[in-house]
């Protein structure tokens, strides 16, 4: 027999546990357990009524198999059952198991209910709570609906029992965490403030954990706890440690209150009283002095309690930013920390750390611990204090000691555990660029970087340093000869390759006078990789090639020769050859004006964001990198670096593209490709280069390749749009006579608000289809002009109503043809009314003439932004002005199914965001509108109601005309 | 507050599991796999807090057995230590000398102790004789539950 249970032994259940246990192997239990289940499955169906002894131990053994990890589909019942059961230990064991295995069944949780409110109201306080412990831990909206407003009257009776009190506590803090909107303030929450001052420790420790939560969300209505917490603090911290009795810990008086109440006063800003914020300061610095007393007990439970406190004072001095005395104690004290025996402190002085390095009161005072830190990184054996370390470095790192940082980092990588590396590359990476005083070193950390942990090297790293090489004359020449000298290595990391490939591409001429580097040794150097690497690599290189040929003249026949052979010219992957083809014919056919022209250097890249700091944010979760971090990052990179700063995307390019003059925004300039482009691109396929996205322009045989460049003018509307022709021909005629906007222009425009592809209109004559795709604030629309009758029309005009200069389309659309018009689109502001779109045309005799909506609207240029629960509301809360809200109640228009519901608002551009409403069925995204001149963020918010079939939606954003548009389009879409 | 407790033995064996938050049993499954393997495969003496996805793993094992939690940002991992070990504590109190075998056993048991000291991730009662004594109550509650019953309710 097994180990005896005690209380109420429950023979059978031990005799099954000691069953599975002795079950040789997973098969055998398996078995065991399908008969249990048939055996409790036929004792439950059976017509003999089983007591209430059996059906609990039944019960008991389902939720012991369920626990093992096996499905239980049934029991649910008879667990409800036992919640009435007269006898304690059913009821309690009814209600374990409702709340592991509950689900939504809604006719259950019905029941569960009753019996839960026959529990809370029969006055015995141990049912009582069970029945709140219940609640707390199923914790659905149900439940919510039904016990929201009976809980916090339990909480504040006068007559409840102290047990009772602290598990009301509690569960209202649950129920308020999973919906919010049904925990009503009312008359009860000053009085909850005042559990404060509960003479019942474990009453003040529960309500504590409920106060700081209320407090985070309505930090006016509990204002004054801030002085009821202050005084309860500094009566804790001076009393003697046998003051408390049982809730002493380990000679720690109160830690777990102590601990609570610091956290609680972090929700606000410091006390304006003065005698109350002395008399904190006086708490923080007896907390600091304690931490330098000898310990009470050499146990480590004493001095984990104690400077748990300690640490929970020293987050509250953070926070405050105010003190510059206790900061550097503060400081202090965690540098003591940072070299004590115990590897749990020093993990934690160094987390401590990171926040204060951010404070200009103790910046310099951390700085002072870096040797110790860099120590940490190369000594301590465990990976999760060393990865601290080179989060401190980090955050410390400024332009007095970036060399120094820079070099430590780079070192430690170099042995740097596998699962630290990307995030360590990319840190490196970024302190590199925002501290280089001279790009030589920049250049030379990035390729070392390259070297040491090629593999780890995301793109965006790389994409950065070309950027930035480019931008900044003065390093060209020193960036191709170190490229060059890299490339010398017989095994180089790809990436390397494709550095390489790119700087001697564009500045291989400033190295070509030494004969070491003569433009055939370049040559042959990039050529002697091609065969190692992979298909982008080599497509890069190919581009490399055209360019050395306008570089220097006399490796043309060379590489015309490697362009002419099988291998590249008939290359299986179309990508390849499409280059060799086209460079080969672009070299052979074009005169060397048209060359240079063609592929000329690359202009200077646009500013923006460092995308590696992007990288680095999306990687370690929303908030891992502060704003501070941020903003920093920004001032800084403009005074240090002389606004070098700037950005990497590629859409960038892809955009210059339309309006600057210079042809060769992609290394290989495929507008100039296309004329002579023998081999057909889908409009979709992407050159796999730097600059991706300026994928090649479509077929060219009936493209009208408008560079369209929106400008929108504060008054926002469509007739200040402005739209510049790419080509040198005829204007549009001016359309004097408009056509009236179809009545249905609005609707269409409608359906196009979460989908960018799709048919836009059609009648009996005409079909428009649309594709479009967008990417920061670049969009770029495909118009599908479908004739759908056998008979030619005539005179056809399409004309974005607009200040138009723009080439027409074939005039002449064939009975059953299709012609196509890209528009290019950059959106520069914000607006709130679509462009127009003129059609005309003659069919047989009559003229016809449409006016559409163009399915542009504001949400299209929405970037998808991940952040988590915390950092949802604290933005939510920071966007409270009320014209940046703009909220609707509506009726369901569509199915309120949860999937379709899902594919609109993903279509919406913005993310959707799980686990941070804590309502399940509400639907909570967040974005960022990027325009030209700005980006708005964006939250939204959208809750449906099944029952009335009816939806409230909310939008803020920083913008307010944004929010109301974005409503405006929204409320049409469910 | 904490956003779960796990129990597990050495072999990776699930003992406990209590979720403070609603979390589907697929991704209950998944935490279980991904938390587990991440603690044991630390070797001994490393530092007991580690960071995982967006929340801090705080751990610390007990004779064979290993109690493992994991809290939002903002929480003390210190303190968190000192929850396992009152939890340990109090299981200890109730079974005298506990071991893994107690745990087994009475699961049941120890998931009624666990609600007497956390409710909703957040610390319910911190004094160890106020716990001990609702535990032992239910205890005796069981057999004059029915006399009790039978009175009036007040």
């Amino acid at each position: 027999m097994p180990a005896v249970s005690k209380g109420d032994g429950m023979r059978g259940l031990a005799v099954f546990i000691s069953d599975i246990r002795n079950c040789k192997s997973k098969e055998a239990e398996i078995k065991r357990i399908n008969k249990e289940l048939a055996n409790i499955r036929s004792k439950f169906k059976g017509d003999k009524a089983l007591d209430g002894y059996s059906k609990k131990k039944y019960v008991c053994k389902l939720l012991f198999i369920f626990l093992l990890g096996h499905d239980i589909d049934f029991g649910h019942m008879e667990a409800v059952n036992l919640l009435s059961s007269n006898k304690y230990t059913e009821k309690q064991i009814g209600y374990l198991f409702i709340s592991v295995l509950v689900n939504s069944n809604s006719e259950l949780i019905r029941l569960i209910n009753n019996a839960i409110k026959n529990d809370l109201s029969s006055r015995n306080p141990t049912f009582m709570c069970l029945a709140l412990h219940c609640i707390a831990n199923v914790g659905s909206r149900e439940m919510a609906e039904a016990f929201a407003s009976e809980i916090p009257r339990i909480l504040v009776a006068g007559d409840t029992m102290d047990s009772v009190k602290q598990s009301a506590a509690l569960c209202l803090l649950r129920l308020y965490k999973t919906s919010p909107d049904l925990v009503l303030m009312g008359e009860w929450t000053s009085r909850v403030v005042h559990l404060l001052n509960d003479q019942h420790m474990g009453v003040v420790t529960a309500a504590i954990s409920l106060i700081t939560c209320l407090s985070q969300k309505n930090p006016d209505e509990f204002k004054t706890c801030v002085s009821l917490a202050v005084s309860r603090l500094s009566r804790i911290v001076s009393s003697a440690s046998t003051d408390l009795q049982d809730y002493t810990y380990y000679f720690v008086p109160a830690p777990w209150l102590s601990c609570k109440l610091l956290r609680l006063l972090q929700c606000y800003p410091p006390p304006e009283d003065g005698a109350v914020k002395g008399r904190l300061v006086e708490c923080l610095e007896t907390i600091l002095n304690k931490a330098q007393e000898p310990p009470k007990s050499k146990k480590v439970q004493h001095s984990n309690a104690k400077n748990a406190i300690l640490f929970e004072a020293i987050s509250l001095i953070i926070h405050y930013d105010s003190e510059p005395n206790l900061l550097v104690r503060a400081c202090n004290q965690l540098g003591q920390f940072l070299q004590h025996r115990e590897t749990n402190l020093r993990y934690l002085a160094l987390e401590s750390m990171c926040t204060l390095a951010s404070s200009e009161f103790s910046h310099e005072a951390v700085k002072t611990h870096i040797e110790t830190v860099i120590n940490a990184l190369k000594t301590e054996r465990d990976v999760s204090v060393r990865q601290r370390a080179a989060d401190l470095l980090y955050a410390m790192c400024d332009r007095s000691n970036a060399k120094q940082i820079v070099a430590e980092m780079l070192s430690y990588l170099e042995t740097a555990d596998y699962s630290i590396r990307e995030e360590m590359v990319l840190k490196v990476a970024i302190l590199a660029e925002k501290y280089a005083v001279d790009y030589s070193w920049y250049v030379d950390t990035i390729l070392n970087l390259i070297r040491i942990a090629g593999d780890y090297v995301s793109e965006e790293v790389w994409y950065r340093v070309i950027q930035i090489v480019i931008n900044r004359d003065d390093v060209q020449g020193y960036a191709a000869k170190t490229v060059f000298e890299a490339l010398q290595a017989p095994a180089c990391h790809e990436n390397m390759v494709k550095v390489g490939g790119y700087i001697l591409g564009e500045f291989g001429n400033l190295i070509a006078g030494d004969p070491r580097s003569s433009p055939l040794v370049q040559f042959n150097l990039l050529h002697s990789k091609f065969h190692l690497c992979s298909v982008p690599t080599r497509a890069l290189l190919l581009s490399a090639y055209i360019k050395f040929i306008n570089l220097f003249p006399e490796t043309k026949a060379t590489i015309q020769e490697v362009l002419r052979c099988d291998s590249q010219i008939r290359n299986s992957d179309v990508e390849l050859q499409q280059r060799a083809v086209e460079y080969l014919k672009l070299s052979s056919i074009a005169s060397t004006d048209v060359l240079a022209t063609v592929l000329e250097e690359m202009p200077p890249f646009p500013e923006r964001e460092s995308s590696i700091l992007a990288k680095l944010k999306k990687k370690k979760g929303p908030g891992a990198v502060s704003v501070t971090d941020l903003e920093d990052s920004k001032r800084e990179g403009g005074e240090l670096n002389g606004g070098s700063d700037r950005g990497p995307d590629s859409g960038a390019m892809a955009a210059s593209n339309a309006s600057t003059p210079s042809p060769s925004a992609d290394l290989l300039g495929i507008r100039s490709a296309a004329p002579i482009g023998a081999a057909p691109t889908s409009a979709g396929s992407l050159l796999v280069d730097v600059f991706s996205e300026a994928g090649p322009a479509a077929p060219s045989a009936a493209v009208n390749d408008d560079g369209f460049l929106r400008d929108l003018e504060p008054t926002e509307t469509s007739d200040s749009l402005l739209v510049e022709g790419s080509g040198d021909s005829d204007s549009a005629p001016p359309s004097e006579d408009p056509a009236t906007l179809l009545s249905e222009a609005d609707e269409l425009l409608n359906k196009f608000v979460c989908k960018n592809n799709g048919v836009l209109f059609e009648n009996q004559l005409l079909q428009i289809g649309i594709k479009s795709e967008y990417r920061q604030n670049l969009g770029r629309m495909y118009l599908f002009y479908g004739n759908k009758t056998s008979v030619q029309f005539a005179s056809f005009t399409t004309t974005p109503q607009l200040n138009v200069q723009t080439k027409p389309v074939e005039p002449l659309v064939e009975g059953g043809a299709q012609i196509q018009q890209v528009l290019n689109i950059e959106c520069l502001t914000d607006f709130s009314e679509a462009p127009l779109l003129n059609i005309k045309f003659r069919y047989g005799g009559a003229l016809q003439n449409l006016s559409l909506k163009l399915p542009v609207t504001i949400n299209k240029f929405f970037q998808p932004t991940e952040m988590t629960s915390h950092d949802f509301f604290q933005r939510w809360k920071q966007l409270s002005l009320p014209q940046q809200e703009a909220q609707k109640i509506f009726k369901a228009n569509h199915s309120m199914d949860t999937e379709v519901l899902k594919a609109k608002l993903l279509g919406l551009g913005t993310a959707l965001l799980d686990d941070v409403d804590p309502n399940p069925e509400n639907y909570v995204c967040a974005g960022v509108i990027q325009t030209k001149g700005q980006q708005v963020g964006c939250l939204l918010r959208l809750e449906p109601n099944g029952q009335a079939q009816m939806y409230r939606l909310t939008l803020r954003c920083s913008k307010d005309s944004v929010s109301m548009r974005l409503c405006e389009l929204l409320a049409q879409q469910f | 507050m904490m956003r779960f407790l796990l129990l597990f033995s050495r072999q990776g064996k699930l003992r406990l599991q209590k979720w403070f938050t609603p979390v589907t049993d697929r991704e209950k499954k998944k935490v279980i796999r991904d938390v587990t393997m991440l603690v044991l495969a630390r070797p001994p003496r490393s530092c007991n807090f580690l960071h995982w996805r967006d929340l801090k793993v705080v751990y610390k094992r007990y004779a064979s057995l290993y109690f493992c939690t994991g809290l939002e940002n903002q929480d003390n991992e210190l303190l968190t230590l000192e929850v396992l070990h009152r939890y340990v504590e109090l299981l200890d109190k109730y079974f005298g000398n506990v071991c893994e075998l107690d745990i087994i056993f009475n699961f049941e048991k120890a998931y009624f102790i666990l609600d007497e000291f956390l409710m909703g991730g957040e610390v319910l009662e911190t004094s160890k004789v106020a716990v001990s004594v609702s535990v032992e109550e239910a205890d005796t509650l069981q057999e004059t539950m029915e006399e009790y019953m039978s009175k009036p309710a007040y």
